[in-house]
């Protein structure tokens, strides 16, 4: 990749181009900016890991990229491109026709994600006749056969069952199965294994890589474990306070880190392959308000590298320049920022 | 489940005994003399220990209980006097199980009471019953698919307002206005099925039930509107509309098979509880059903008719409240009785 | 202190803090003896060496201030808790007409184990393995069916409720949830006074000035005092949570996934004052959480739980550096690192199935319906073994395990 996303979103070849994504929700204390200015590219096969706290924005994104925002008060601005088609500007019937065909997704806690007064077999077969026109036994087969692909054991029985009848992680095979009934393109993935212990969530995770070699769909990967998007992701994308703040592939988040937040999430984690134990660095503070962000660079009141005085981050914000190989949302001079890493940034990585 | 039916039905009928001995405690053990009040105006000594003897008061209260649980099972006469009957058969007011007592000022069975004035109520509570159902669950859905919008706000302010008008204001509004005034109906008479035929009855039951049903109505706008804004706001609708299905395949679906359970849980009550008589309805509009047999025999004092109508309207509600915990069962796979 | 993540604290804070702790403790000038005879003991030094701590203060104080010895105090690094054979079953019952008692849930079936004063007991196991339980039954807010809770060597396990009001006073809990565990229509200076009130406690001056000192002490506004939970954020209010617990300067305090609800950078602030108190106020842990690495951070020894039962109990290192029972080495290799070159190298031992329910467990040992080394590598002979005999957890004090053919991985699990 030599660039984080081109110029032009439908000429750039991918097959999701976002661009200058803005999601802004009315409340009574005033405007909520839940993604500010979001840019970038997914190329057809690749998986993208989005990685932030609770009110980064991911989830937001997520939804935004489906159009489940439509119809509530919630306001979209900015371009999202699939596939040469601007999912903000088509029309709710085509939109709807793309959601579950084109594009999926598999939400966090499958349990409420699934109704509980029918079977899941009849969720997921309604999910497959809506965008197929097939007859009812038809797309049963299909789906004793999805399930039977996810590593569900006995599909003929399982699916005349309701989903309190599955154990969380079979719930969550359900629910990719359902994502992946109509073979679409994009798979949006919200947290996936966050409900999961983590033996399942092992065993979803490795479900998730052999399906995506089978099907070759594109990926995005939301979480907020860093270890799950090591394992998964091609490219990375950090969040903080609705914005993206760096964005490189897979391995220069682990091994050239350039943002402080990046710094921060690396240090303040502990480590289960670390052999010294050394004394956790948390992130100062609080995250900021999405209501009235901090102004600046909104990272700067809880920066350790903040310097004010010779390159205001507390008034000048910062840009996110996609044209680059590895844009990071920050003042700091590239090789300053590199240098820090390299000396001070203990990440424990072996 | 059927054990758990067995179990439920068992336990019912236990508080159903227990429930009339109450009842039976309060009224005929009380310090006042039952036999006082057998007669009316034209009470004299003689006929009070007379009406005594012939509906056993003279007995201890226990006994009397045992008579009338008898009574009930396998029915009973009035006065309980084998010689009597031999010498003077007319004199003995026959009551046939289930018997439920014997009222002297109407001179006749509690039970034939009950049995006259109950297809009214239940007509009524029936008719009432689907009008509340119908205009109550689609205003709830209107209002919450058209959540803080004018007509939203219309249908919680008037459902408001009809909520705190109290039923005798509404039904004399309803009588005088539309039947009297603007003629728009007919006086509404009740006219049994089998006297009139379908339609008088259903003119007869409209104004009565409508007045009835409306602070249902109101009262169900809210509750629909809040299950259905709920469910909206639940996961599975978010998958569903990720799975690309119509807004109106999700609505049909998927929110109101949440949205109702509950609703069915509270309608079956409603439903029970009406089934006993609607009191102030059937007074406005004169029907003669259980609810103003019930008030008719709380002011003259009429004890047997009173407490029989106490025991229907407890076994109403008993058998509601097993039926809607059964159908729970049987409308969310969740819950699994055992 | 001055790493102390929260705004509002200054290193002037610090004598202050530290004035409130000696107000309970005197500090001793002898110096940190560990009595070796104790067959349980094991060399304090292990434990603090262990930890590098990049803050000097808060290690080097681990075991400078020693409370003076009470008839019934316990030295650190000796037993101050022992389970044995602790068992909690929930009942059930039959469906029929007539209920009868049915097989209960085995929540907890068995465990024994020994916190050493000032050490972390870290409790792990996936959902549903009766960690959390156990937790509870330890402090008897749940009442044990059967076995033993010793607290500095006298039988609590089925103490009065005097008793039991006396050993609240030295034994507390931190929950998982910050949002549940707070009376919303208190203020946060009544929750933390609470304990105070219900053991008719009168700190010296006075109530509200106490709660504020521990307010601060957590990184909390003491001006805060009155206001509601729901005004904190999910950190500040575990931050209340803790307050709370360590108000009455219990001895004990099990902490039930206190960090598992909050994002990364604020649980890595909760888990450095966790361990700032513990220096401060020589708190013994009983951490239970289902999150590996939390575990391995802040433990000294691990117990890995599985359907109720100890599968393998062993000081910190020894456990991650060389798991000995498969469970445990399936567990760890199923933690993705944050490291994507290394965990592209790494082979995982995926299980196959679902946990077995904990009302009919599996016969013998319940692992192994899903045991790898079960299926992959023993003889018919040593199957038989595996799904008749219970097995008994066994091996070096530091190091013991509940399997009949325990032994090293075949791959590398971390």
């Amino acid at each position: 990749m030599s660039t984080w996303a081109s110029a032009d979103p439908v000429s750039s070849g991918a097959l999701l181009a976002v661009r200058d994504l803005k999601v802004t929700f009315p409340t009574e204390d005033g405007l909520v900016k839940a993604v500010d200015g979001l840019t970038f590219d997914l190329r057809a096969g690749e998986t993208l890991g989005i990685v932030g706290e609770s009110g980064s924005g991911k989830s937001v994104t997520s939804q935004a990229i489906m159009g489940l925002h439509r119809g509530s008060r919630a306001k979209v601005e900015g371009q999202i491109v699939f596939d040469g088609r601007d999912l903000l500007k088509i029309v709710d019937d085509d939109l709807r026709r793309m959601r579950g065909r084109d594009i999926a997704m598999i939400f966090q806690d499958p349990l409420s994600a699934l109704h509980p007064y029918y079977t899941v077999g009849n969720q997921i077969v309604e999910a497959y006749r809506i965008h197929n026109d097939v007859s009812k036994a038809a797309a049963r087969a299909h789906v004793i056969d999805m399930l039977d692909r996810v590593g569900i054991p006995n599909p003929q029985k399982r699916i005349d069952q309701y989903p309190h009848e599955f154990s969380g992680g079979m719930r969550q095979r359900a629910m990719i199965a359902m994502a992946l009934v109509n073979s679409p393109r994009l798979i949006i993935a919200d947290e996936p294994t966050t409900a999961l212990d983590v033996t399942v969530q092992a065993q979803i995770l490795n479900l998730l890589v052999d399906l995506q070699k089978e099907f070759g769909s594109s990926i995005i990967i939301i979480t907020h474990d860093l270890g799950v998007v090591a394992e998964l992701a091609d490219n990375i994308m950090v969040m903080y306070g609705g914005k993206a703040v760096e964005g490189s592939s897979a391995d220069e988040i682990f091994y050239e880190a350039e943002h402080p937040y990046t710094w921060g999430l690396l240090q303040s984690m502990p480590r289960i392959d670390a052999v010294k134990q050394a004394r956790l660095q948390p992130i100062a503070g609080n995250p900021p308000s999405l209501i009235n962000p901090p102004s600046g660079c909104a990272f700067h009141p809880r920066c350790a590298f903040r310097d004010d005085e010779r390159l205001g981050c507390s008034s000048v914000v910062p840009r996110f320049e996609i044209s680059d190989e590895h844009p990071t949302r920050c003042l700091i001079p590239q090789a300053e920022r590199r240098a820090i890493f390299q000396t001070q940034i203990e990440t424990r990585t072996a | 489940m059927f054990a758990y039916v067995v179990r439920r039905i068992f336990v019912g009928a236990i508080m159903l005994v227990v429930m009339s001995l109450v009842t039976y405690l309060l009224f005929f053990a009380a310090p006042s003399d039952p036999a006082r009040f057998t007669c009316g105006k034209n009470c004299s000594p003689e006929l009070i220990e007379q009406n005594r003897k012939a509906l056993g008061y003279d007995k201890p209260v226990f006994v009397q209980y045992g008579q009338f649980l008898k009574g009930v099972f396998v029915g009973r006469e009035f006065p309980d006097d084998p010689e009597l009957k031999k010498s003077a058969p007319e004199t003995i007011a026959e009551c046939p199980a289930p018997c439920l007592g014997y009222s002297p000022l109407q001179s006749d069975t509690v039970s034939s009471l009950i049995a006259t004035a109950a297809p009214v109520s239940i007509s009524l509570a029936l008719a009432a019953f689907i009008l509340w159902m119908v205009l109550g669950i689609s205003g709830g859905v209107i209002a919450a698919l058209y959540k803080g919008r004018l007509i939203d706000r219309a249908l919680v302010g008037s459902a408001l307002i009809v909520y705190s008008f109290p039923t005798f204001f509404i039904g004399l509004s309803l009588y005088i206005f539309v039947a009297i005034k603007w003629q728009l109906t007919p006086i509404p008479v009740y006219t049994s099925i089998s006297d009139g035929g379908i339609g008088p009855w259903l003119y007869g039951l409209f104004l009565p039930s409508l007045t009835l049903a409306l602070i249902y109505i109101a009262g169900y706008i809210r509750l629909t509107r809040a299950f259905v804004l709920e469910s909206m706001g639940e996961d599975y609708i978010r998958t569903a509309r990720a799975k690309g299905l119509t807004q109106r395949r999700i609505l049909g679906k998927h929110t109101m098979r949440a949205a109702l359970t509950p609703i069915a849980t509270v309608a079956g009550l409603d439903l029970g509880g009406l089934l006993a008589g609607a009191i102030i309805t059937e007074t406005v509009f004169n029907y003669n059903g259980l609810g103003k047999l019930a008030v008719q025999a709380a002011t003259t004092y009429d004890l047997p008719t009173t407490v029989g109508i106490v025991i229907v309207a407890a076994t109403f509600i008993i058998t509601a409240n097993i039926v809607v915990d059964v159908l729970y069962a049987v409308i969310d796979p969740r819950v699994k009785y055992s | 202190m001055t790493d102390l993540p929260t705004s509002g604290r200054t290193p002037d804070d610090e004598p202050a803090a530290a004035s409130t702790s000696t107000a309970t403790s005197t500090p001793s000038s002898a110096p940190t003896s560990t009595p070796t005879s104790t067959p349980t003991a094991t060399p304090p030094s292990a434990h603090d060496a262990s930890r590098d701590r990049t803050s000097g203060a808060s290690g080097g104080r681990r075991f400078s201030r020693r409370r003076k010895a009470a008839d019934d105090d316990v030295a650190l690094g000796e037993v101050i808790l022992e389970v044995t054979d602790l068992k909690k079953h929930f009942p059930m019952h039959t469906s029929g007409i007539i209920r009868r008692a049915a097989d209960p849930v085995k929540a907890v079936d068995g465990i024994s184990f020994s916190v050493r004063k000032g050490e972390t007991l870290g409790l792990v196991g996936e959902s549903g393995c009766g960690k959390s339980t156990a937790g509870r039954t330890l402090l008897q807010l749940l009442q044990p069916t059967s076995g033993s809770i010793r607290y500095k060597g006298k039988d609590v396990t089925n103490a009065d409720p005097k008793e039991l009001r006396k050993l609240r006073n030295e034994m507390q809990m931190v929950f998982q949830d910050p949002y549940g565990s707070l009376n919303p229509r208190q203020t946060v200076g009544t929750i933390i006074a609470a304990p105070f009130h219900i053991q008719g406690i009168k700190p010296e001056g006075g109530i509200k000035a106490e709660v504020q000192r521990l307010m601060e002490r957590v990184g909390l506004n003491p001006e805060h005092y009155n206001r509601f939970p729901h005004e904190f954020s999910g950190g500040q209010r575990q931050r209340i949570g803790i307050a709370r617990a360590v108000a009455l300067r219990p001895k004990v305090i099990v902490c039930d996934e206190p960090v598992s609800a909050l994002d990364v950078s604020i649980q890595a602030q909760v888990v450095n004052l966790l361990e700032d108190l513990q220096d401060e106020f020589e708190l013994t842990y009983v951490f239970v959480a289902h999150d590996l690495a939390v575990i391995r951070h802040i433990s000294d020894r691990v117990a890995v739980m599985y359907l109720g039962k100890i599968m393998e109990l062993a000081t910190r290192d020894e456990l991650y550096e060389n798991p000995l029972h498969p469970y445990t080495q399936a567990l760890l290799s199923a933690v993705p690192i944050p490291d994507p070159r290394r965990e592209n190298k790494r082979e995982r031992i995926l299980l196959k199935g679902d946990l077995p329910s904990p009302i009919n467990p599996p016969s013998g040992c319940v692992f192994h319906t899903r045991c790898p080394r079960y299926r992959e590598d023993l003889s018919e002979a040593e199957r038989t073994r595996c799904t008749t005999e219970v097995p008994v957890i066994q091996g070096e004090e530091d190091h013991r395990v509940a399997c009949h053919f325990a032994g090293p991985p075949k791959v590398d699990v971390i």
